[in-house]
């Protein structure tokens, strides 16, 4: 790959950080902004909800990151099957360098076993990477920010689970979800939305958890089950009464989305993964010249 | 005036204890004074016996790692906190009820809430747990108003460091109240009761 172009990559990868990093796509700022109407007036949901829309505004403006946590970086590309995957590999690491000296990114990585930071957010595992060729000419690049305040309450179930008498079929899953919702009260700064995976393995089933979060907030599920399991759990979750926070109010969770994967006839894992308000996510489709020509959310 | 938990309060230096227990859980209060930043190499240093230069008699602990850049100003360098959200509290659940009884901590804010020796501690000792709004860097980053002083900047690193920041109207809940009692006990004891009723009816 040529090196002007490359350059290009690069810049365009970081601009890709920087947005999310500091902006929430307009499809979850609404569902915030839903959530806050939904607040009784002058109660500390609406308070908590008042300060996250000042925040999301604000960090806009300022080009800052919209919170100090500025996550697991997860990239999910597909790139021109002409280009060299091992340079890829190099520009996106070299991006996200570049990305956390400038502030968009903090110094967020950690050697899990000396525990020390090199500063760089690069290292096994960070960032993730997932990169597949395709026969277009283009890339489609999305990023997701995932918080670990919210990481930390996200939880999987081997069912049948007996604490809470859950089954195999849709109803136990709910009743997983339901009560992920009630371990994490408000410990993933919610209001939150979960990626949910029924089957898998345990990997495949929370690797599948993050993809559902590449999903818009409105769109809707194409299996006619899961769609109306998604709309129960949301409207279910949100009379437990934990609200924005763990305040207590209306909003617990802002939506639910669910995906299938096939399992063993031995398992049936069901995977959640919790994302906070703070749902950072953007997208863009970047030419093979390598500039921006649009932004996917 | 106090109807159900809804007030809006301003609470300004001096912290007095008289102060402190005025707070009812579920007031939303706005901070104007002093607060100190602490998080675990502090509050395990604190816990080691070792005393900081400045009194925390009175004073309140931020659970928080501010990201702080040093900017020129006049040709004089002053630092600024571009980054200021609190971070969980739980970890500090070990230390914190001996910190509130030794230095005379009045209130302690962070993000999750605490359990229950920092609980019981409020109440012997007539000190505060104060919920910031988690993720909300900027928003709390604006309400810090200067950077005063900071101590253990070697020592412990910039995020762990003790920042000491001069707030206005910096907006918090109070989730633990030195009566007793505690926000997080009650929505968790009745959303688990609101979930069982939920349960309930899927049987049928
Ligand atoms: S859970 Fe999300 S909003 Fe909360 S501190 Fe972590 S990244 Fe920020």
């Amino acid at each position: 790959m040529k090196a002007a172009l490359q350059k290009k990559l690069l810049d365009s990868f970081i601009e890709i950080i920087r947005k999310t990093s500091a902006e929430l796509p307009k499809d979850v700022i609404d569902a915030v902004q839903a959530g806050r109407k939904q607040e009784a007036d002058a109660s500390r949901g609406k308070y908590a909800m008042d300060i996250i829309c000042k925040n999301i505004d604000l960090a806009k403006v300022k080009s800052a990151p919209l919170c100090q946590d500025t996550g697991s970086i997860l990239f999910f590309v597909h790139y021109p099957h002409k280009h060299d995957y091992d340079v890829l590999q190099k520009l996106f690491k070299k991006a996200v360098m570049a990305a956390t000296k400038k502030g968009y990114l903090r110094q967020n990585s950690v050697d899990s076993l000396t525990g020390v930071n090199n500063g760089t957010n690069v290292g096994p595992g960070s960032p993730t990477l997932h990169l597949e060729p395709w026969k277009k000419d283009s890339y489609d690049i999305r990023l997701i920010l995932k918080g670990g305040g919210c990481e930390n309450v996200g939880a999987q179930y081997s069912l049948p689970d007996s604490r809470i008498g859950a089954g195999r079929d849709l109803t136990g899953v709910k009743k997983c979800i339901l009560d992920c919702v009630q371990q994490a009260q408000g410990k993933g700064c919610g209001p939150g939305v979960l990626g949910v995976i029924v089957g898998g393995d345990r990997a495949t089933g929370y690797l599948a958890t993050k993809e559902q979060f590449l999903r818009k907030m409105e769109d809707k599920n194409p299996n006619p089950d899961l769609a109306k399991l998604e709309k129960e759990c949301v409207e279910e979750a949100n009379k437990l009464g934990i609200g924005p926070m763990g305040f207590g109010g209306k909003t617990t969770l802002m939506g639910v989305k669910i995906g299938a994967l096939n399992r063993l006839p031995a398992s049936f894992f069901v995977s959640v993964s919790y994302m906070c308000w703070a749902y950072r996510r953007q997208g863009a489709v970047v030419s093979g010249a390598g500039e921006i020509k649009k932004w996917l959310y | 005036m106090r109807s159900d938990g809804n007030t809006m309060i301003k609470l300004s230096a001096p912290f007095t204890e008289e102060k402190i227990r005025g707070l009812k859980v579920g007031d939303m209060v706005e901070i104007t004074g002093i607060v100190f930043t602490g998080r675990d190499a502090v509050h395990k240093w604190l816990h080691e016996g070792n005393m900081p230069p400045m009194s925390l008699k009175d004073s309140i602990i931020y659970h928080c790692g501010p990201v702080v850049m040093q900017k020129k100003e006049k040709g004089r360098a002053k630092w600024v906190v571009t980054a200021a959200g609190p971070t969980t509290s739980s970890r500090e659940e070990p230390y914190q009820a001996g910190i509130i009884e030794k230095h005379g901590v009045r209130a302690v804010i962070g993000k999750g809430g605490m359990g229950e020796k920092t609980r019981l501690a409020c109440e012997k000792f007539g000190c505060v747990y104060m919920h910031a709004v988690g993720g909300a860097a900027q928003v709390l980053a604006e309400s810090i108003k200067e950077v005063q002083g900071v101590f253990g900047l070697e020592k412990f690193g910039s995020p762990e460091a003790i920042w000491e920041l001069r707030v206005e109207d910096f907006p918090v809940v109070v989730t633990i109240d030195a009566h007793g009692n505690s926000l997080h006990k009650d929505i968790e004891a009745q959303s688990s009761k609101n979930l069982s009723d939920i349960f309930g009816a899927l049987k049928k």
